[in-house]
């Protein structure tokens, strides 16, 4: 079911060739000591070991066993999180840690070969130098029908919006990033505000993100907004201008709601370091609603010690449900899942307007705000949409990717930013699929190439923190798109859903912990033979298919030839 | 019907579960169930029904008074938890006293499958009973064969009242070591084959623990172990294992009852598994039903209560067990004994589930019935005292064989192409061991249900079934699957082993998918037969406007050419059908007949319909919120019980 990282490994050798040239002139060549080991042993839990050369190259570990028909591995430097090193004799082994969770197991002859490879493993993973990184080498050996890049313009979205509302503007103060960092040169704003009261109400919010549309829920014309947290600090600073700002999202008479993703204790303490939340008093429209979302740390130890706990050979059943609980992972899928449910339920059938942030707005505020959407937006769950969801709601927004995925749950060396906030917003799109699974146009094939990708990719889509981090690497020029791969057809029938079919209604998920799941597609996946598993989904495919394709098709044919034959016929006969 | 004092009680309203949201309706108390009828339908939603069969409920409770009335807490064997408020108290006392008197039975004769009838003429429900044939399953297996014979010992039920007429035994085991094997046995159960592995000619024998005290020896008891480890060549020894702890099978010791010395049987491997008795087994999943049916259950306290109670721990000790026992049989090729104190309920767990791991057979739908039928009807698993079927010993209660369907489970998860059945068979057996509707689980022992005459007197659970088995296909089933995986490997981790919300959860509809793919998919695939039909009929009218059908592409032929007949009416998990939706399904049936109609949409509109979930009853588990939301209610669907709807009409 998850043959990983495919494409990587049906390049051609040409490709192998030219890389590595290119590769030699550049600084790599110094750090790879040993490019080439022959003998080496490859193990990998339920799959043959395989025996072959290991090649390294300045973006690849590659073991070929040079004989047709079997299988090579190739395996993204950057894929890489941590390495471990044994000796028995003269024989080496490097235990390969990957970001997507896979762990093998490299047999190496030679003490000073296994050494070698194993100090390049680690400076060739490890790289800080975003210049270095493979996006910026690849080359597609696909046909780009579509440029990714091209796909999600926010003047697009917007086009959308001003067909269903004339409220709203789509405002440029933001065009050389200077009012805020992390937000995209072009913002849906309140139309009756101007761009002066927005830079005035961008400094009053944490990294100038002042209040921004999220999203428009058709049916009723309520909004989502999000924001960063106001700094008021603890002498209870107010803003005029923030205030007519999101007031003017509120119809007449109507309040609406704050959601803030912190506990109210966790927001005071803000206060002591200059930011806070919204009071009742300058706010008397808007009735706030404190939820506990965990900040990105305590997520990426969650992430270490619940991969840790999947991890475990022991065979113990309370050790492993004392571990899965000390993980607290469910817990967080669950906090998050019934804020999203929350912000959902205020729009939809409240009828109120929400402005949803934390502390940033870069982390916790985005996957309320886009889980949200899609339980409200049916066109969230097609295969577009949900690409489209991503771009505008995380890369556009500015959730800082590069930081936040730079290393997975294996790595030894000290977490700076990391932390698993996408995945955990991957981890209940599945949970909410899991319960409607005729709903989403994509499978979770599609979720677990998210996850991939944004550790470690041959794609420019995830580099960098924010649209202009993304715009000063000018990745759009010099890298190729991961929407490119995802909207060809072939790949779109790979990640679709069989059993899809447009469902126009909000989708209310179960949040009781006997409802939710542990995700075996991503957890567990090392963990077992898949390949049950894979013939049984395949087998469900077929019949689908089979109904849809073929049979349906062949009665409709059947039956115009023969009411053709019973409408000739009588006319045949009366002469 | 002399102890109902009131049939029908109105305004009693029914509390959700999970939720704050209730419903209104009226209660009506008949002979054989308690029925609720929701009153304030609309026209547009049928109104919501509850049947509760008496044999069903395990507890009344009646709570104290509240300002809205008097709470009536009814608990059910199937797991159901239903929360009535009664308005008058009288009322509520005269359903409590009633139910309390009915639901405890005192004698057989009182049990719902006596007096149910669903319309059969008298040769299908014999034929009904004709349908599994233990003699028949034995020769399956290759016995009797040169060392494996069936013994008339039993023939009367004088060796042993528990075990069946028909036991077979080793060719070299005499008519005294039998009778004196016998006699060293609990109950007297002595060592009779359960299951013969042809390919290695190897046997899974049970019995019940030796009476050997601190230093008894019994030299005939010894001669049958020596006997069944003669008849297999392949293996020097034979494995013992005591599915016990150790420490408990001592504790035996001291009451004249025990294990077997290593010492005094020659070629014996004694093995101890330690699965625990039927007292903690009935505490941990008591605690386990307490813990998920909390309100507002957190994730840590959910994760820490199935730590604590230790049923998927129990779960997994059995499937250990079995894969123990397989191993042994299939890899070493060794005969294993298998017992624990009596052997009826650990040894029919763990022989069970060991024959499904080796014998594809046993995967399929009849195949299972017979496992069924042989490790646990025929072998004296007591389904009258685990199952509470009259008012007995709360002592003797315990979930053995619910822990025994949930193994299943858990292996069909893992290998969702190796069973032809789906859970929604397990969940169906399950409901019926407690129903008392069929004979089949009636009574304690084979010599029990004869003197009760129930071939005679009662219907079959598996004639049911089998007529109805298409409800019970598993789609993705693929029958080659055993060619290529005749022995199943499932993994020990923990992680593998999951809490079975279908069942535990099985009538909390806010817990579940709000769409299932088995449903979806069985549909679909039923589809695809009448589409077949559909095609063969239109080519033949082709044919008589002198136009053959083209060459049939071999890539199109049917993968399966099983017929499906309409899917269930009333399984719970696939949100059964509402009245209007199968009436639609009719019309659509009925429209299919003329030609000319396009077809894209007939089969899957109406089953495929998106059931779209309502965020009232969900609300009170997001938000903080308070009742600020008006309640809309949710249409209707109507939830009869499984079977039970057949035999109002």
């Amino acid at each position: 079911m998850f043959l990983c990282s495919h494409f990587i490994l049906t390049q051609p050798v040409t490709f192998l060739v030219k890389h590595q040239q290119r590769c030699q002139e550049m600084e790599f060549a110094e750090l790879i000591k040993t490019p080439r080991v022959d003998g080496v042993v490859l193990r990998r839990p339920f799959l043959p070991t395989v025996e072959g050369t290991l090649c390294l190259t300045g973006h690849h570990l590659i073991l070929s066993s040079r004989q047709d028909n079997t299988e090579e591995l190739w395996l993204l430097h950057a894929n890489i999180d941590a390495i471990e090193k044994r000796f028995v004799g003269s024989l080496g082994t490097i235990i390969v840690k990957c970001k997507d969770l896979r762990v093998i197991q490299l047999d190496i002859p030679g003490m000073e070969e296994c050494l070698n490879i194993a100090s390049s493993i680690e400076v060739l993973s490890t790289l800080d130098s975003v210049s270095l990184m493979y996006p910026f080498f690849y080359r597609p050996m696909f046909q780009v029908i579509e440029d990714g890049w091209k796909s999600f313009l926010p003047e697009d979205a917007f086009k959308d919006l001003e067909s269903m509302t004339e409220e709203w503007r789509l405002s440029d103060v933001n065009k050389d990033y200077s009012v805020c960092s992390s937000y995209p040169p072009l913002v849906a704003v309140p139309k009756d505000v101007d761009d002066d009261t927005l830079r005035k109400a961008a400094a009053f919010r944490h990294g100038g993100r002042f209040p921004v549309l999220s999203y428009y829920h058709k049916k009723n014309g309520m909004v989502m907004m999000r924001s960063g947290q106001p700094l008021t600090g603890t002498n209870g600073r107010r803003c005029k201008e923030d205030e007519k700002l999101i007031n003017a999202t509120l119809r007449a008479g109507k309040r609406g709601y704050i959601i803030d993703t912190r506990t109210v204790s966790v927001a005071q303490q803000a206060k002591a370091r200059g930011g806070g939340f919204e009071s009742e008093a300058n706010y008397p429209q808007w009735r706030r609603i404190h939820k506990a979302i965990e900040r990105s740390s305590i997520l990426q130890e969650s992430l270490i010690k619940l991969v840790e706990a999947c991890n475990d050979q022991s065979h113990s059943m309370d050790r492993w449900l004392s571990k899965l609980e000390a993980s607290n992972w469910q817990t967080h899928v669950k906090e998050i899942l019934t804020t999203a449910c929350l912000a959902a339920q205020c729009i939809d059938r409240e009828g109120a307007s929400v402005l949803v942030h934390g502390t940033e707005g870069t982390d916790s505020t985005l996957q309320v705000t886009s889980l949200a959407q899609i339980i409200l937006d049916p066109a969230c769950r097609t295969i577009q949409g949900f690409q489209a969801l991503v771009e505008r709601e995380w890369l556009q927004a500015g959730h800082p990717f590069q930081q936040r995925c730079s290393q997975s749950a294996y790595s030894n060396s000290k977490p700076r930013c990391e932390a698993p906030v996408f995945l955990l917003f991957l981890d209940c799109v599945w949970q909410i699929l899991r319960q409607f699974p005729c709903s989403f146009q994509f499978s979770q094939h599609f979720l677990v190439l998210l996850f991939e990708h944004t550790y470690a990719s041959q794609f420019g889509t995830f580099m960098g923190n924010s649209a202009s981090e993304r715009s000063k690497l000018n990745l759009s020029q010099k890298t190729v798109s991961l929407w490119s791969w995802v909207n060809r057809p072939q790949e779109v029938e790979r990640l679709s859903n069989p059993l899809y079919e447009a469902n126009c209604l909000v989708i209310w998920p179960s949040v009781a912990p006997q409802s939710l799941l542990l995700w075996e597609g991503v957890f567990l996946r090392w963990k077992r033979s898949s390949r049950c598993l894979d013939e049984a989904y395949d087998e469900m495919v077929h019949i689908i298919q089979y109904n849809n394709k073929e049979l349906q098709n062949k009665v409709n044919n059947l039956r115009r030839q023969l009411a053709q034959l019973e409408t000739e016929e009588p006319l045949l006969q009366t002469p | 019907m002399e102890h109902i004092r009131t049939p029908k009680v109105e305004q009693v309203r029914l509390l959700e579960r999970f939720s704050n949201k209730s419903t209104s309706g009226t209660l009506h108390l008949t002979a054989t169930h308690l029925i609720f009828v929701e009153s304030n339908n609309t026209a547009t939603t049928a109104a919501q029904e509850i049947w509760i069969l008496h044999h069903h409920i395990a507890s009344v409770e009646k709570l104290s008074l509240t300002t809205s009335g008097c709470p009536l807490v009814i608990q059910c064997r199937n797991f159901r938890v239903v929360h009535f408020v009664v308005q008058r108290e009288r009322d509520c006392h005269d359903i409590y006293s009633s139910l309390l008197r009915l639901l405890r039975p005192v004698s057989y004769d009182e049990l719902y499958a006596f007096s149910y009838n669903p319309k059969q003429n008298e040769q299908q429900r014999e034929e009904g009973w004709q349908l599994i044939d233990l003699g028949a399953e034995f020769e399956r297996m290759g016995v009797p064969c040169d060392r494996w014979q069936l013994t008339d010992v039993n023939r009367d039920y004088k060796i042993c009242e528990t075990y069946p007429r028909d036991l077979y035994v080793p060719i070299t085991a005499s008519k005294p070591i039998i009778v004196g094997s016998s006699k060293f046995r609990s109950k007297g159960r002595f060592p009779v084959l359960t299951y013969f592995y042809q390919e290695k000619k190897a046997a899974v024998c049970r019995c019940s623990q030796p009476l050997s005290g601190f230093s008894a020896r019994c030299l005939e008891d010894e001669s049958m172990l020596q006997a069944i480890s003669k008849a297999n060549h392949n293996s020097r020894f034979v494995y013992v294992m005591d599915t016990r702890p150790k420490l408990n099978a001592m504790a035996n010791r001291a009451a004249g009852k025990g294990y077997e010395n290593e010492d005094n049987y020659s070629n014996i491997r004694f093995q101890f598994v330690g699965i625990e008795n039927i007292h903690v087994m009935r505490t941990s999943l008591q605690k386990l039903l307490e813990v998920v049916g909390s309100r507002f259950l957190s994730v840590n306290d959910y994760l820490l209560g199935l730590e604590s109670c230790g049923w998927l721990r129990h779960v997994k000790a059995v499937v250990d067990a079995a894969i123990f026992l397989t191993k042994a049989v299939t890899v070493e090729g060794a005969s294993v004994l298998v017992h624990c104190s009596d052997g009826w309920d650990r040894t029919a767990q763990v022989c069970s589930l060991g024959a499904l791991l080796m014998d594809p057979y046993y995967r399929t739908i009849k195949g299972f019935m017979v496992l069924i039928e042989k490790d646990w009807i025929s072998f004296g698993h007591k389904f009258a005292d685990r199952c509470d079927q009259l008012d007995g010993d709360p002592k003797e209660v315990s979930p053995v064989f619910t822990q025994f369907l949930e193994c299943v489970w858990q292996l069909t998860e893992q290998f969702p192409q190796a069973f032809e059945f789906s859970e929604w068979l397990l969940l169906q057996i399950h409901e019926h061991v407690h129903s008392c509707q069929y004979g089949n689980f009636l009574a304690n022992n084979q010599r029990r249900r004869e003197e009760l005459q129930l071939g005679d007197r009662t219907h079959s659970l598996w004639a049911f079934l089998l007529r109805e088995q298409q409800n019970y296909l598993n789609p993705a089933y693929c029958p080659t699957y055993a060619d290529t995986h005749p022995v199943l490997e499932p993994s020990t981790l923990p992680c593998h082993f999951k809490f079975w919300r279908n069942m535990y959860h099985q009538f909390d509809r806010s817990m579940h998918p709000r769409q299932s793919v088995l449903k979806n998919v069985l549909t679909l695939k039923e589809s695809n037969c009448q589409l077949e039909d559909t095609i063969k009929d239109l080519e033949t009218r082709l044919q008589k406007h002198g136009i053959s059908p083209p060459t049939p592409d071999p890539q199109a032929s049917p993968r399966d050419q099983r017929i499906l007949p309409t899917r269930p009416h009333s399984l719970i998990l696939g949100a059964p059908l509402s009245r209007k939706e199968a009436q639609r399904q009719q019309e659509e049936e009925e429209e299919e007949e003329e030609v000319g109609e396009e077809v894209t949409e007939c089969c899957s509109d109406t089953e495929r319909t998106v059931e779209g979930s309502s965020g009232t009853e969900r609300k009170e588990s997001y938000s903080d919120l308070q009742g600020t939301y008006g309640a809309k209610a949710e249409p209707a669907v109507v939830s009869l019980e499984f079977g039970v709807a057949r035999m109002t009409c």
